[in-house]
């Protein structure tokens, strides 16, 4: 299920400004534990954003992106109080979408 | 040490500065770097879920007695958390004691929730496996101080006391390396690594250091509460590790935090 995400998104002169901070381990299967075993790879692979059912920004995610990511993208258009929604997911399979209303 | 986290950060660091700077300056220094790389980012401060995950551990009934902190005083009354942090610490009448707010946490959830103390200081800070609930606790506290004035008072006798014996200890020098605080904390401009030292016998930079605690690490992927800084700085002194909220720890907290009266509270902060 993943844990929530943080969504801002905000409109001036016609363009949207979204942020979103995600949390994630974003653990790149690199590490190893001090007893010398591997962490296991777990991290978010793809990230879609939507803006009222319109596909706003589609990302490939990996290894060299850190926990808890942050991302800031803008897009044309957008209206105060019109929905934005994020969705990751991740190598495990696991997903998870949230939603913010664009504020002004 | 995480050392696949700092790579990464530091590829974070040389993307953001590739992009801030190579329009405007090349030679930007540093620091100019992680300075335009937290101001990307500083809508982004992932301490808000640690602020988040303490304000649920607030509200929340626990141990043995079964209650939520909601009666508990930071100074400003039973349960007020607004402003209580940029006025800590302080002399408490019921513990007869300064505390700064971790200890001060502690004395609630042993009290009011009837958790051993030796639970909680068992394992105060925060690691990659298991989050500190006394440590989310602080970061949602001062959370809800940001943007006030810090006002730390030492009328109290003792509140006067504490802030002399932290002064002394900023200036004890000792351990192997015969060092203090002030070795590396009361020079200005310099710069161990990449890290500028704050130097705390200037107010401004007393301000800066302090009002920006607790902080995200990015380097540790973790908020770090104020006692955690203080725990490192003297593993990089070489001293013996300080017991968790003791009373050396909280004095020299109130040395701080009067050095950095005046100063807009702007924590939980975003660190390298
Ligand atoms: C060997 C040098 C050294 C000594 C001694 C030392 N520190 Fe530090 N201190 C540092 C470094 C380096 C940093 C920055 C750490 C970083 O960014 O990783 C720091 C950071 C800090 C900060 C946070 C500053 C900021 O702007 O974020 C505080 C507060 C602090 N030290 C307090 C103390 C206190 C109190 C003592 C004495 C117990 C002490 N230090 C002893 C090297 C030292």
């Amino acid at each position: 299920m993943g844990n929530p995400m943080k969504i801002r998104a905000s409109v001036k002169d016609g363009v949207t400004e979204v942020k979103v901070l995600m949390q994630h381990e974003m653990e790149t299967g690199l590490r190893k534990e001090a007893d010398g075993t591997l962490v296991p790879a777990w991290f978010i692979t793809e990230v879609k954003a939507q803006h009222q059912g319109r596909t706003v920004l589609e990302a490939q995610y990996g290894q060299s992106i850190s926990k808890n990511p942050y991302l800031l993208f803008r897009f044309k258009g957008g209206a105060v109080g019109e929905k934005v929604t994020v969705t990751w997911m991740d190598n495990k399979g696991d997903t998870r979408t949230d939603e913010a209303a664009i504020a002004a | 040490m995480n050392t696949s986290r700092l790579t990464r950060m530091i590829l974070v660091l040389a993307l953001a500065a590739s992009g801030a700077a190579q329009a405007a300056d090349d030679s930007a220094s540093d620091s100019d770097k992680i300075e335009a790389y937290r101001e990307m980012i500083s809508d982004g401060n992932p301490a808000e879920f640690d602020e988040m995950r303490g304000e649920e551990l607030w509200k929340k009934p626990a141990g043995p007695k079964n209650a939520s902190l909601e009666k508990c005083d930071l100074g400003k009354g039973a349960g007020v958390v607004k402003g209580a942090y940029a006025a800590l610490p302080r002399y408490f009448k019921d513990t007869k004691k300064v505390q700064d707010l971790e200890s001060r946490l502690l004395t609630c959830m042993t009290t009011l929730q009837g958790i051993p103390e030796a639970d909680i200081t068992a394992k105060p800070f925060a690691s990659d496996k298991k989050p500190s609930d006394i440590s989310s606790l602080a970061t949602y506290v001062v959370g809800q101080s940001k943007g006030m004035k810090m006002a730390v008072s030492t009328k109290h006798p003792k509140e006067k006391e504490a802030y002399e014996i932290g002064k002394r200890i900023f200036n004890y020098r000792a351990g192997p390396y015969d060092f203090a605080c002030s070795t590396c904390h009361a020079t200005s401009d310099v710069r161990i690594r990449m890290q500028d030292l704050p130097n705390f016998n200037v107010k401004a930079d007393a301000q800066s250091a302090y009002s920006s605690w607790p902080a995200y690490r990015v380097s540790q992927g973790l908020t770090r509460s104020f006692q955690w800084r203080l725990n490192d700085c003297f593993r990089q002194q070489r001293f013996p590790e300080p017991k968790f909220a003791s009373e050396a720890t909280v004095a020299l907290t109130m040395y701080l935090a009067v050095s950095a009266n005046g100063a807009d509270y702007a924590g939980p902060g975003l660190k390298r």
